[in-house]
């Protein structure tokens, strides 16, 4: 599970940190393990400008919003609504077990909160 | 000493799984052949419903059954076996008190008092209660020690006479604290002699001689699964005044004397509590988990998992220095078998992932006690824990594990 591409954005995540000049954001927390991840977003005409991600998380959680927050931007609104978890486990690319799932849908669930 | 070798053979999962080394005792504990036996026995042999037959499998399925109630009686010290309930769990056995206490005494004017070191299922109920009735709800901290945060001496800063319930754990699952229960009962009637003491002995009873009369408390509540017995079945003690004095938990049938249009009356103590077919087989082969813990002995149990405690802190805080945390008392004189830690910055779930991998079994998470790690300051926390059929080399392979970590994670 804990390739070196994953550990890579676990140590040196993109987009990590908060953005100036948000218009959207979100806060979602997982009670299974009380991790939360926080997204901001920079909309302009429905399209994705600008994102970033923050929040206390482990290794799966940390790389899928490192992972995501890279593939939204400059996406449009109506594509990213219709993300789904078969999306999320192709975009990380490891098998991920039922328990860990969770952790790495968590920006998943900021990103459709925020949107 | 346990001859922990053998004891090992005795568990069918550790034989099915040679390399695995688990290390999750307080979430559940592992079974031995003689319970799983026990359960089959049951099911191939006079596997039929108990109390309303009159035909000879049920009177011995019945006997069974209420055999085992004495032995749980036996085992904690309870003066009659009449003031055994089965229930589903631990969680059950506090949410039936919360439940046919509270109904029938918290009012606006009451206090309910429990600790912030408490598992949810001591806490919730309570909080609840308090929430519906009005009653205050008050939570005793802990100091940074893992100690609670009380001076027996100035109890009455906390204990007043309006404080109806006082809801503890024995041992903390997390911190591995074990708290003065009985002078903490003293002082605490001494304040106030009609307050009524509810003990979460979860983690207690299955790692230490419990005797409810010397504790002082008026409810004990704790699980089968965590000391060698099946999932599905709970034990509440209560003081037979007091479970008299209840209402039900639950109505329908087994636990009424007489039913009519008019009215119905309830069957008296432990049925009134046991609505509807238990889990008959699970209670049945929990008598074999009790009588397999016996032959050690409780006492020489803690012994044994204090030894490994003491080794595996040695070890950990020699080989990770202070790049590992380790939460409750310093002291292990204080502490029953639970090691839980911080490990840098690295994540509980990581942690756990790669021990996995390692073929050790921990605990990462808030282990349902989510106001204490606020308190503690971390979101979760691993957790190693420990029962009689555990050995050093079982902390050797954990040491082992987290140099793994350190590897992946550098
Ligand atoms: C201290 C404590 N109390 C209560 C419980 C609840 O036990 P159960 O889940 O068997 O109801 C547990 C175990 O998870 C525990 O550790």
């Amino acid at each position: 599970m804990y390739r070196e591409f994953i550990l890579d954005h676990y140590r040196n995540p993109r987009n990590f940190g908060s953005l100036r000049g948000a218009t959207n954001s979100a806060s979602v927390y997982n009670s299974l393990c009380g991790d939360s991840i926080q997204i901001q977003l920079r909309l302009k005409d429905d399209k994705v400008l600008d994102a970033r991600f923050s929040g206390e998380s482990c290794a799966i959680a940390r790389s899928s919003g490192s992972l995501l927050t890279e593939y939204i931007k400059g996406k449009s609104k109506k594509k990213l609504i219709n993300l789904n978890k078969a999306f999320m486990i192709k975009l990380i690319g490891i098998e991920i077990s039922p328990v860990r799932l969770k952790c790495l849908l968590l920006p998943l669930e900021a990103l459709r909160k925020a949107l | 000493m346990l001859n922990v070798p053998k004891i090992k053979i005795a568990f069918p999962l550790v034989k099915n799984n040679p390399d695995l080394v688990y290390l999750d005792s307080a979430a559940t504990s592992l079974k031995p052949k003689t319970v799983i036996d026990k359960l089959v026995e049951y099911y191939e042999e006079y596997g039929v419903n108990i109390k309303r037959g009159v035909y000879k499998l049920s009177e011995r399925a019945t006997q069974e059954y209420e055999q085992s109630r004495r032995l749980v009686a036996e085992f904690i010290g309870a003066q009659s076996k009449d003031e055994i309930v089965f229930t589903r769990s631990a969680t059950e056995s506090l949410n039936l008190v919360a439940y046919g206490f509270g109904r029938a005494g918290i009012s606006e004017s009451d206090e309910i008092v429990v600790s912030i070191a408490e598992h949810h299922s001591n806490f919730v109920p309570w909080q609840v209660l308090a929430g519906e009735t009005g009653a205050f709800f008050k939570v005793i901290d802990i100091t940074d020690e893992g100690y609670l945060d009380l001076d027996l001496k100035n109890l009455d800063e906390i204990i007043t006479k309006k404080t109806k319930i006082l809801a503890l754990s024995y041992v903390s699952n997390v911190l591995g604290t074990v708290f003065p229960i009985k002078k903490i009962s003293e002082a605490a009637k001494k304040i106030n002699p009609s307050i009524i003491i509810v003990i979460d002995a979860a983690q207690a009873v299955p790692h230490l001689p419990v005797k409810v009369q010397e504790l002082g408390c008026d409810f004990l509540a704790f699980s089968g699964h965590k000391m060698l017995g099946p999932t599905g079945v709970g034990i509440l003690w209560g003081r037979r005044e007091l479970l008299n004095a209840m209402f039900p938990f639950q109505y329908g049938g087994e636990m009424i004397q007489k039913v009519a249009i008019e009215g119905t009356t309830f069957a008296s103590l432990p049925d009134k509590f046991e609505a509807g077919t238990p889990a008959i087989a699970d209670a049945i082969a929990l008598k074999n988990a009790l009588s397999y813990l016996k032959q050690f002995g409780l006492k020489n149990i803690y012994e044994h998992e204090r030894k490994l405690l003491a080794y595996a802190k040695k070890l950990l805080k020699e080989e990770f220095k202070n790049k590992i945390t380790i939460y409750g008392p310093p002291s292990i004189q204080d502490k029953g078998g639970i090691l839980s830690f911080s490990f840098g910055k690295i994540h509980p779930h990581d942690v756990a992932a790669v021990l996995d991998g390692e073929g050790v079994c921990v605990r990462a998470g808030h282990h349902c006690t989510m106001p204490l790690h606020r308190r503690l300051g971390v979101a979760a926390t691993t957790r190693a824990s420990f029962y009689l059929y555990n050995n050093t080399s079982d902390i050797d392979r954990l040491a082992t594990g987290l140099q793994k970590i350190l590897s992946v994670f550098k």
